[in-house]
């Protein structure tokens, strides 16, 4: 068993009198890719926004590699500097090319040298295939190159987490695949992922773990096949049944 | 038609006044380059630091955004003027004007700024930040730069508005283009002088007019 490098510990989380999340205790290990299924409003994504503290937890703990990142104190720009996210809508920079969106962090957070990042940033592009796109500006690529940009973005900083915010429910059907063919490549590089996503095909191919949350609490969490093949809450069969 | 030129377009009048219009023409410029870089920095400074969404200081600059936006900015130079020296501070002329176009302006800046920066995707910022950025570096590297497209019609406007408020320091007798117009209306009897500051003024702001629409032009969505 490897090293466990995402320890959550009764996390809540309330938006104003709405408990979104109701003690989640979660532990995961180097190298694993967890999908967080569930219905909507279910609090996965507030659960991995949590993670990186772009949601302030009301209560409970979050260690990782051992280190609390919860509570006063921390290197909030640091932590988050470690952990790559990816968004639904994107979010790369329009005013910056691909190249740029990859470097920024890396001479303004890590302080490298331009030429350095640059480099380093060809070598992220490289590996979401899309370097000979480097000079162009986001609005120019497809969705679905957008989504590999802001893939190659997080990658840059060389991070020992990937967040994955629903990363291909905004793009086209036909653009989605390319979009899981570079995720299902990262997970094989041994990659440790947390996938918040609807897609049954890439949980089934590359998760480790599927955890499905309804109502702000994890009502199961084990490997893709017994989840999809042989659920055990009632709750997790109601909701496979919608979306299979 | 002889008594037009010789009341608006007197020649005489003309050499005999240049020098003072000149003088005021200097005061004119040095008075709206030095506010009008003051009011953008206070403006910006204020619009980047109610981003930083803390109560009581966003509480503190509403007030004083509204306060100053109500305030008659003619009122505004004669309070900056008049009252300071009963609290020991005695400003001459020339700051006491800069002070009120600046607090003014600078008011009207801060609305700008802060609408541009709300214009931005709130994406920006989370992607800014999950990627280590800290608040300042989100906000010049991602933000602002994006901003400027929104911002700079209306900042350019309003530039114009600062610019032709100068006038106003004429009521505390700072000696700019418009009192120099007026003592040299006053004195040689002849209004020739206005019409001469009226034309500077054309000629200075009439680009600035064109700038504005073309911006409004061109960064209309």
């Amino acid at each position: 068993m490897s090293k466990v490098l995402v320890e959550i510990d009764n996390l809540h989380k309330y938006f104003g009198k709405d408990e979104v999340l109701k003690g989640i205790n979660m532990s995961i290990r180097v190298q694993d890719v967890v999908c967080l299924l569930g219905p909507s409003g279910a609090g996965k994504s507030t659960l991995l926004r949590c993670i990186n503290r772009l949601e302030e937890p009301t209560s409970g703990h979050i260690y990782i590699d051992g280190e609390e990142i919860t509570g006063h104190g921390v290197d909030l720009n640091y932590m988050r500097s470690e952990i790559g996210m990816v968004f639904q809508h994107f979010n790369l920079f329009p005013h910056l090319n691909a190249l740029e969106n990859c470097t920024l962090a890396l001479i303004k957070v890590r302080k490298m040298r331009k030429k350095e990042a640059e480099e380093r940033a060809i070598d992220v592009l490289r590996q979401v295939g899309l370097e000979n796109k480097a000079n162009t500006k986001p609005k120019e690529l497809s969705g679905g190159q957008q989504q590999r940009v802001a893939i190659a973005r997080a990658l840059s900083m060389n991070p020992k987490l990937m967040l994955f915010d629903e990363p291909t429910s905004a793009l086209d059907p036909e653009l989605i695949g390319e979009v899981l063919d570079t995720m299902i490549d990262l997970a094989e590089q041994g990659m440790t992922m947390i996938v918040v996503t609807h897609e049954m095909g890439f949980a089934r191919k590359a998760a480790t773990r599927v955890s499905v949350l309804d109502q702000g609490l994890i009502i199961e969490d084990n490997t893709p096949d017994k989840v999809f093949d042989a659920p055990e809450h009632p709750r997790t069969k109601e909701f496979l049944s919608k979306i299979l | 038609m002889e008594s037009i030129i010789y009341n608006f377009f007197n020649v005489e009048v003309m050499i005999r006044a240049r020098y003072l219009l000149w003088l005021g023409l200097q005061v004119t410029l040095k008075l709206a380059f030095l506010s009008l870089l003051l009011a953008i920095l206070v403006g910006l400074f204020l619009a980047v630091l109610r981003n930083l969404r803390i109560p009581l200081l966003n509480a503190l600059i509403i007030i004083y955004v509204d306060l100053f936006r109500a305030l008659p900015t003619i009122v505004l130079f004669m309070l900056v003027y008049f009252t300071w020296p009963y609290f020991g501070i005695s400003l001459p002329r020339y700051w006491s004007a800069v002070v009120a176009l600046t607090i003014n302006g600078g008011a009207y800046f801060e609305e700008i700024f802060r609408a541009g920066i709300e214009s931005i995707d709130k994406g920006q910022t989370e992607a800014s930040r999950a990627l280590g950025l800290s608040f300042t570096q989100t906000m010049f590297s991602v933000i602002l730069p994006q901003a400027v497209r929104v911002v700079l019609p209306p900042a350019t406007s309003n530039a114009l508005e600062l610019i032709k408020t100068t006038v106003l320091a004429s009521v505390i007798a700072l000696p700019e283009l418009m009192k120099q117009a007026q003592q040299a209306h006053g004195s040689l009897a002849n209004p020739t002088p206005l019409i001469m500051a009226a034309l500077i003024f054309l000629v200075l702001l009439w680009p600035l007019v064109r700038l504005t629409g073309y911006l409004e032009r061109r960064f209309a969505k």
